[in-house]
């Protein structure tokens, strides 16, 4: 990587712009100096390391690209890095899965609204309003993030064929969004316990109910925090394997993270194709990483300590 | 009821702002609540392939637990689903602890590589679970020809083939999925410590393992036990990377609790004794419920 030159130039230690001059131009006006400070020497030496780990973590994700890059089946002769691009690969794999792909976008926006629907309201509520059993509500949201998906999709498999919402996509947005309520109400309450109370009170002297105060003042103010949970809500729903595997028994409704694992079992020779549905099924959390960075590592720690 | 006699207006405020918490409490009662009980109902009922078309599911005592607990499938899965979880967290732990200290030095791009490191822990674990199926594949995995290249096998390792190794490989990549989640947490607690504290140490002389082991360990406790029961939670329960990895195979060395369960009702659709494995797999979880609310009750208090 290009980064191991530039992190061990002696100006170059914080990475965060805004900080010092930043009115300077960055390289040419720095006095040169004959010998790396200590500083920077160790600095290099972690930036080496770091990448060093990067390398070895990032391999399998590395070969996933790598093989779904290069034209065969991917068999014994996969070279090391793609020298051309083939894309026969991504062509059989948006053939067999697109249709799934587009499901599972469908799916996990549904997921995502339905949590946000439900989860605001009770976040603002449990973190606002003086209420006896609010703590118990808490409680029981914090205990549900720990019942096993199977236990849910086995006792909700058999409630679905009573209510025919088996193989129907209200059924596994349902499903899904159970995955993201839970951790969107405690990252919610969380931030909202912060709302400085003189804010809401200017809300209600203008008139305002409850709903209006969170409507106009709640929620411009939860902008970040309504996006990580949604973020993370749709993340969830994309990586959803077990309800769809238990909650569909036609090919009605089928996403992606289930395409994939019925591809590899009736393709399994096509590997090439299969790591290019991998790649394509990694898009998302891609994506989230590039354009969101903030909010992932705010929603980990968020949602999980607080 | 308890309540105090509240005038009209009163009570109908407090109904309103219950009002607000209705609609995601139905959820939960519904998509946690019901299966809780649900399954314990249906564990003393006899589903069969029948129940599939008569919808006649009759209570028969304790047949499925007897049945469960004779079942020597049920036994290894139990050992297999322990053995991968201590193995899982060790390995996540450690790991995401060293990159955690590690990434706490701040060099230059360590934003960007935490960030990146993140990626096998945002990734569907069944995508996860496919790209490894093929890196550990005996013939023509990456792994075993870089191997037999550097000349570190004789012969082609049998990652996944083979009932001695499968289980382990699955520990491992379930390792490689859960360091980013360890380390952004862990990391994120020693922030939270002031970096004074380990600057005394190191005054008083205290080298650098001696400062983490007497300093830094204990005042992260806290997080660690957090971390640690998260990841117990969702490592107890794998289900999604087994069946991606090996379905269970082979031989049944790779069968946990979670996959057990799925056999048990949505293949063989004997949902009652799918629910007794599931009731053993929540007891499991439960006990490590209340160790980590103990351990969070602050927090939620806040």
């Amino acid at each position: 990587m290009s980064a191991i030159p530039q992190s061990a130039a002696p100006g170059s230690r914080d990475p965060a712009g805004p900080t010092g001059r930043g009115t300077t131009p960055n390289s040419a006006s720095r006095p040169r100096r004959p010998r790396m400070t200590r500083r920077a020497r160790r600095d290099a030496a972690s930036a080496v390391f770091g990448v060093l780990i990067l390398a070895v973590l990032l391999f399998p994700l590395y070969w996933m690209v790598n093989t779904a890059l290069q034209p065969g089946t991917g068999m014994a002769d996969l070279s090391w890095f793609p020298r051309t691009f083939d894309p026969g690969n991504f062509q059989r794999a948006w053939e067999s899965q697109a249709g799934n792909l587009l499901t599972s976008i469908l799916v996990a926006l549904g997921a995502v609204a339905v949590c946000l629907t439900v989860a605001t309201p009770a976040a603002y509520a449990l973190a606002r309003f003086r209420l006896r059993g609010a703590d118990t509500v808490v409680f029981a949201t914090l205990i549900t993030q720990m019942i096993p998906g199977i236990v849910v999709a086995n006792a909700l498999y058999n409630a679905y064929v009573e209510l025919e919402l088996v193989n129907s996509y209200l059924g596994l947005i349902l499903a899904d969004a159970s995955l993201g309520i839970p951790f969107t109400i405690i990252l919610l309450r969380a931030f909202m316990v912060s709302i400085p109370e003189e804010v809401l009170e200017a809300g209600r002297i203008d008139g305002g109910g409850q709903l209006r105060v969170l409507v106009s003042i709640v929620l411009p103010m939860s902008r970040n925090a309504l996006i990580t949970g949604g973020l993370f809500t749709f993340l969830f729903a994309w990586s959803d394997f077990l309800f769809a595997l238990t909650l569909n028994t036609t090919d009605a409704v089928k996403p992606v993270t289930l395409g994939i694992y019925e591809y590899i079992g009736a393709h399994v020779g096509d590997w090439g194709a299969v790591m290019a549905v991998a790649v394509l099924s990694s898009i998302p959390a891609a994506i989230l990483l590039i354009v969101a960075q903030k909010y992932v590592a705010a929603g980990i720690s968020g949602g999980s300590i607080k | 009821m308890t309540m105090p006699a509240a005038k009209g207006p009163l009570r109908s405020r407090t109904l309103m702002k219950w009002l607000f918490i209705t609609p995601a409490l139905l959820y939960m009662l519904l998509f946690f609540g019901y299966p809780l009980i649900r399954n314990v109902v249906m564990s003393f009922q006899d589903y069969s392939f029948a129940t599939y078309f008569t919808g006649e599911s009759p209570f028969n005592g304790l047949e499925n637990w007897r049945l469960v607990f004779a079942n020597e499938l049920f036994t290894a899965s139990l050992w297999h689903t322990l053995l991968f979880t201590l193995g899982s967290l060790a390995g996540q732990f450690s790991i995401g602890m060293a990159l955690a200290v590690f990434f706490s030095r701040r060099f230059p791009l360590s934003g960007l590589m935490r960030s990146l490191l993140l990626l096998p822990w945002l990734i569907p674990m069944v995508v996860a679970g496919t790209v490894w199926r093929r890196i550990l594949d005996q013939e023509s995995g990456v792994l075993n020809e870089s191997l037999q290249a550097l000349h570190l096998t004789s012969s082609a390792v049998p990652w996944l083939s083979s009932p001695d190794y499968a289980l382990l490989s699955v520990v491992l990549v379930n390792i490689w999925i859960g360091i980013p989640f360890n380390m952004v947490i862990l990391y994120g607690g020693l922030q939270e410590i002031p970096s004074e504290l380990g600057e005394a140490a190191v005054l008083d002389g205290a080298g650098p393992f001696r400062t983490f082991f007497s300093v830094t360990l204990p005042m992260l406790r806290p997080v660690v036990t957090v971390v640690l029961v998260l990841g117990f939670m969702s490592t107890v329960k794998i289900l999604d990377l087994v069946l991606a990895l090996t379905n269970g195979g082979p031989a049944h060395s790779t069968e946990t609790l979670g996959t057990l369960t799925y056999q048990l009702s949505f293949l063989q659709l004997d949902f009652g004794q799918g629910a007794v494995v599931g009731n053993v797999l929540i007891v499991i979880s439960m006990v490590f419920a209340a160790i980590y609310l103990r351990a969070n009750r602050g927090g939620v208090a806040r």
